[in-house]
């Protein structure tokens, strides 16, 4: 196979701003489906009434459709109830919606998987439920949830490539365009396949010795 | 011995659905007084005890502390819980702080005692049990025996007027007994108002002051230990002491 490097030369600057896109709309997205699936996992977790309800609403609806849709809803939906939002802020808002619900089941499998007697002893030293998460539950469960979050880290910076389906420039929309184009389709792919492994490798290997570390660091008896 | 009321339990009742598993409970606790709580398995020796730490949510009746009333579910409850200590029968201590840290976290978080404060309350609990050496250690790293002393230690750092021990030996080898009783024995000599669940007999016979049977949810004997051991009046007392008796002859 004879690669046209001239031509990957040539469009490297493009795929680099699509990179850099990719990045921002999938870090956005995920800090704020951090931030949201911690909550929904208080929210579950302590059974909050009325907003326990909510949560398991937004938690069914958000993983039983597609990202597609949810963006399409948003940036073509929107506006005709008077609502525009710029492309890159529907991006980053479809991700949360999307990884929230993820972030909250695994944030609360960890929450659950603190034993009941640990509830007990700090209740009878009279914790309250703010201290009890705090310096009991949360330390505890971070270690179960990691391994989760991390799934969702990487399941989420490959969903951003549905983005494109709202023109956004991100790496997938500059590879369709280039092969639409210009038909250098191995090219393109390639450059593709590097670009996102150059984003996601770091952040496996970086997780893989987070979840070691964390294993290592188990206190349970 | 004083005889002021410490903790005074009326006509307290608990169900759980239409289970009736406290039924109309009468209990009076003076200060500094040992009170261990027998019965067979099931009879709601835990659930009394967990009322009495407000774990449990009460049906009837009420609890009296000092004097005070408390309801299940009101704000009273946090007062009943940082007078009251209570140890389980599972090592119960947080696997990720270290020994010291699980003692002082509620002086400190709780009570807002300074920290200063908070260590020399716990190194001089600490080192009666033993265990002063070993604050660094996370609970992983400690035997049974040591994890439920300091477990005791942790409820008593919060300066409790009343301990609850529910089967604290139970889990244990039973090399390590002995050493978690000692330390409870040690507290009674102190003058510590205590309620114990236990199964070792003869530790109850030379801790209490006073011996409680309960059958099916009631109280159905209250003796001075020497008169429950060696005369007990119900039948169910009788058969309960007898399953702690082993005699060759009586196995076919
Ligand atoms: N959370 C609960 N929900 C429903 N029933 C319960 C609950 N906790 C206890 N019970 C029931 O209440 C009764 C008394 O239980 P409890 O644990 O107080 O007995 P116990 O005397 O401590 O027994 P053991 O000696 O085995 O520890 C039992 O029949 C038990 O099944
Ligand atoms: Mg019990």
């Amino acid at each position: 196979m004879q690669l046209n490097w001239g031509f990957m030369e040539k469009y490297l600057p493009m795929y680099i701003d699509a990179a850099i896109l990719t990045v921002k709309i999938a870090f956005g997205g995920i800090l704020f489906s951090l931030i949201t699936g911690f909550i929904c996992a208080i929210v579950r977790y302590y059974k909050i009434p009325i907003l326990n309800g909510i949560a398991i609403v937004y938690i069914e609806l958000s993983r039983n459709t597609p990202l597609l849709v949810q963006l399409f809803f948003l940036y073509f939906g929107l506006p005709k109830i008077g609502v525009v939002l710029s492309a890159e802020a529907c991006a980053i808002i479809g991700v949360t919606f999307l990884g929230g619900s993820y972030m909250a089941e695994s944030i609360r499998s960890g929450f659950e998987s603190i034993d009941k007697v640990q509830l007990e002893s700090a209740a009878s030293l009279d914790l309250g439920p703010w201290l009890t998460m705090k310096e009991v539950v949360f330390p505890q469960a971070i270690a179960v949830s990691v391994p989760g979050i991390c799934a969702n880290v990487i399941f989420l910076i490959k969903e951003t490539s549905v983005v494109s389906g709202i023109a956004l420039a991100d790496l997938m929309y500059v590879t369709k365009d280039l092969i639409g184009l210009y038909y250098e389709t191995d090219e393109a792919l390639l450059m593709l396949v590097i670009f996102y492994l150059i984003i996601l490798l770091p952040i496996s290997i970086i997780a893989s010795v987070l979840e070691r570390r964390l294993r290592y660091a188990g206190f349970g008896d | 011995m004083e005889n002021k009321v410490q903790l005074k339990i009326n006509n307290l009742r608990k169900r759980f659905g239409t289970e009736v598993v406290l039924d109309g409970i009468n209990l009076t606790v003076n200060k500094g007084e040992v009170v261990v709580v027998l019965g067979p398995s099931g009879c709601g020796k835990s659930t009394l005890l967990r009322c009495m730490n407000g774990l449990e949510a009460i049906s009837e009746g009420e609890i009296l502390l000092d004097g005070e009333k408390i309801t299940a579910g009101s704000k009273e409850i946090t007062k009943l819980r940082q007078k009251i200590g209570m140890v389980f029968q599972s090592y119960d201590l947080f696997p990720h702080k270290n020994i010291l840290d699980n003692v002082t976290l509620a002086p400190i978080k709780v009570q807002k005692i300074p920290r200063k404060e908070a260590e020399e309350r716990a190194e001089k609990l600490l080192r009666r049990v033993g265990l002063w050496k070993k604050r660094k250690a996370f609970p992983r790293e400690l035997s049974g025996g040591q994890k439920q002393r300091a477990a005791i230690v942790r409820a008593l750092c919060m300066n409790p007027e009343v301990m609850l021990f529910d089967e604290v030996t139970a889990a244990l080898d039973p090399q390590m007994v002995r050493e978690v009783l000692n330390v409870m024995l040690e507290l009674a000599e102190g003058g510590m108002t205590m309620v114990i669940v236990t199964h070792e007999m003869q530790f109850a016979r030379a801790v209490a002051d006073k011996i409680i049977f309960l059958e099916k949810g009631k109280i159905t004997e209250e003796a001075e230990p020497e008169e429950f051991f060696t005369n007990p009046k119900t039948e169910t007392a009788k058969e309960f002491l007898q399953s702690f008796v082993y005699e060759k002859h009586k196995i076919q």
